[in-house]
């Protein structure tokens, strides 16, 4: 008993085993050692399962390199994930400052709970629910046709900014949170000494606000960045044929074209360029968190 | 001051817009789930018959208890492990702590299609292959980072001197947890239950690599349908799902207040 009388926190890995080893037994088998197995697996001829004969070989990531297919696909993906990003910073950023500054008490409350909610429902069903809108005789259609004189054809399902409008759709809500928290600890006087001291309210935005809500920004546009680039089945419901990304094209070695060596190859190669832009992020997410 | 009170106006028309944005999808998309025409033809005649007719589709109604027992599942599994670390790394000072709580990172931050095709190798390699079993073995090591995190929050306000106390009056290691250190966090791990019951139940992604056509979850199986072509019954199961979620997180989202404020 007496070694448990001190005071403060108790020092070894002994005693603190028996708790921590279930979680992180289970965080072992099913996160760490899928993702080395896959890192391996993406080395191989083929899946060493059922007597199949395989080899080691770069095949997989020289696919990769010498098609011009993947890395085609892997950059139409990262330029989805940074429209898509700066249109949750456009949307979002500004919904945030009210949510911070404008709003107060129990209605900022409730909206700001308004505001997160979706992003906790299911992403597929939110996803779903944009086909009802967006699709030729749907609802915008409609609604456009009875108001404007003249007739037009709304039709932008199965297009690229259908996704777009998808995937903002479903991550804007992430923007709002990260800013809406750094804004709301900007002290309050020092935006009147900018504005006291005759700084113009464009130039207490650009020096002031946006400078010190730049941790929410950058923690914001990386935890949208990153599983933008990753996303399938956004553009698979919404942008129909012209919905190839390069998740859609993981998704296929997986379930529809059985390359399972391709499909963990090109995993890898995503894990790695996300893992540079968390790497590039920590920093400051460190500072923020 | 004229211009600030126009601007405050403005920034609150602005959020009325946001939130039409993010609703006015969901709304459509329920109100089209009891709409008479299959095709969803206007104008809008009422019906509940594809509400009735979910109750006819015994592979909904079987993905729909799948999905139900793996939440459960993962949420008991997910909280009583996830609790049992995060009294560890508030409690105990040792090397490599720092490291362990990195670790919860990636789960989290990695997106879920690497994650997901990394599991489906993995077990296909050592045997457990696809199904339930791997689903449930995913989503647990999907929800356990959060109910750590969470639970850890929570664990943040606690005064070790609570414990202190108790033990020096005689009381066991045992005893003061259950007696002392629970109930004080118990609005974090039930925050943190809710949130791993969120996870599960509406995980897609890493269920759908998992996942073989008899045993599969809901949002599988919805992915299926609307690859197969709309129809007002997926509507119709998507309402319900909506609902039943944005519900469990205004639940999270109460306790979580509370954990903050007492």
């Amino acid at each position: 008993m007496a070694d448990q009388l001190a005071i403060g926190s108790r020092r070894g890995l002994k005693p603190a085993l028996p708790l921590l080893l279930p979680a992180y037994l289970w965080l072992t088998v099913a996160i760490f050692l899928p993702l080395s197995a896959m890192v391996f697996f993406s080395f191989m001829t083929d899946l060493p399962l059922a007597g199949k004969d395989w080899a080691f070989t770069l095949g997989n990531y020289a696919a990769f390199f010498s098609q011009g297919l993947y890395a085609t696909l892997m950059l139409a993906s990262l330029r989805l994930g940074l429209e898509v990003t700066l249109w949750c910073i456009v949307i979002g950023y500004p919904a945030a400052y009210v949510l911070a500054k404008v709003l107060k008490g129990r209605s900022r409350e409730a909206i700001f709970l308004l505001v997160i909610l979706p992003f906790w429902s299911n992403g597929l069903v939110r996803i779903f629910s944009w086909a009802m809108v967006l699709r030729e005789g749907g609802i915008l259609d409609t609604a456009l046709n009875a108001v404007l004189p003249f007739k037009i054809n709304i039709d932008l399902m199965y297009s690229y900014p259908a996704v777009i409008i998808g995937l903002v759709h479903s991550y804007v809500p992430y923007m709002v949170l990260t800013c809406y928290l750094t804004l709301q600890a900007i002290d309050d006087s020092l935006i009147e000494a900018g504005r006291s001291l005759g700084a113009s309210r464009r130039q207490v935005l650009w020096r002031v606000i946006i400078p010190l809500s730049m941790p929410g920004l950058i923690a914001g546009a990386a935890l949208i960045f990153v599983p933008v680039v990753g996303s399938f089945m956004e553009p698979r419901i919404l942008g129909g044929r012209t919905g190839t990304f390069y998740g859609t094209v993981i998704e296929d070695q997986f379930v529809a074209v059985f390359n399972w060596p391709l499909g963990a190859a090109l995993s890898f190669i995503l894990l790695a360029v996300v893992l540079i832009i968390l790497a590039l992020a920590a920093p400051v997410l460190r500072r923020a968190g | 001051m004229a211009t600030t009170r126009i601007l405050e106006w403005l920034g609150r028309f602005y959020i009325v817009l946001l939130l039409g944005f993010l609703y006015l999808p969901i709304i459509i998309m329920a109100a089209m789930s009891f709409n008479a025409s299959p095709f969803y033809q206007l104008p809008f005649e009422w019906t509940t018959d594809w509400y009735a007719s979910l109750w006819q589709n015994d592979q909904l109604i079987a993905a729909t208890w799948n999905s139900i027992e793996i939440a459960v599942i993962t949420t008991i599994i997910s909280t009583v492990l996830g609790a049992m670390a995060s009294l560890a790394l508030y409690r105990y000072e040792f090397r490599g702590k720092k490291v362990l709580q990195a670790l919860l990172f990636p789960p989290i931050a990695i997106p879920w299609l690497i994650t997901g095709t990394a599991m489906l190798i993995f077990f296909f390699g050592i045997g457990i292959g696809r199904g339930l079993v791997a689903i449930l073995l995913g989503h647990v090591a999907l929800a356990l980072p959060y109910v750590i995190v969470v639970v850890s929050a929570r664990l943040q306000t606690f005064a070790p001197e609570l414990e202190e106390a108790a033990r020096s009056l005689g009381a066991n290691q045992w005893q003061v947890t259950m007696r002392i250190t629970l109930p004080w966090i118990m609005p974090g791990v039930i925050a943190g239950g809710l949130f791993a019951f969120a996870v599960s139940f509406d995980q897609f992604v890493v269920s759908y690599f998992l996942s073989t056509p008899g045993q599969t979850t809901l949002p599988v199986e919805i992915y299926a349908a609307i690859r197969k072509g709309f129809t007002p019954e997926i509507n119709a199961v998507s309402t319900i799902i909506i609902v039943v979620s944005m519900a469990l997180m205004l639940l999270t989202a109460r306790f979580f207040k509370f954990g903050g404020e007492k």
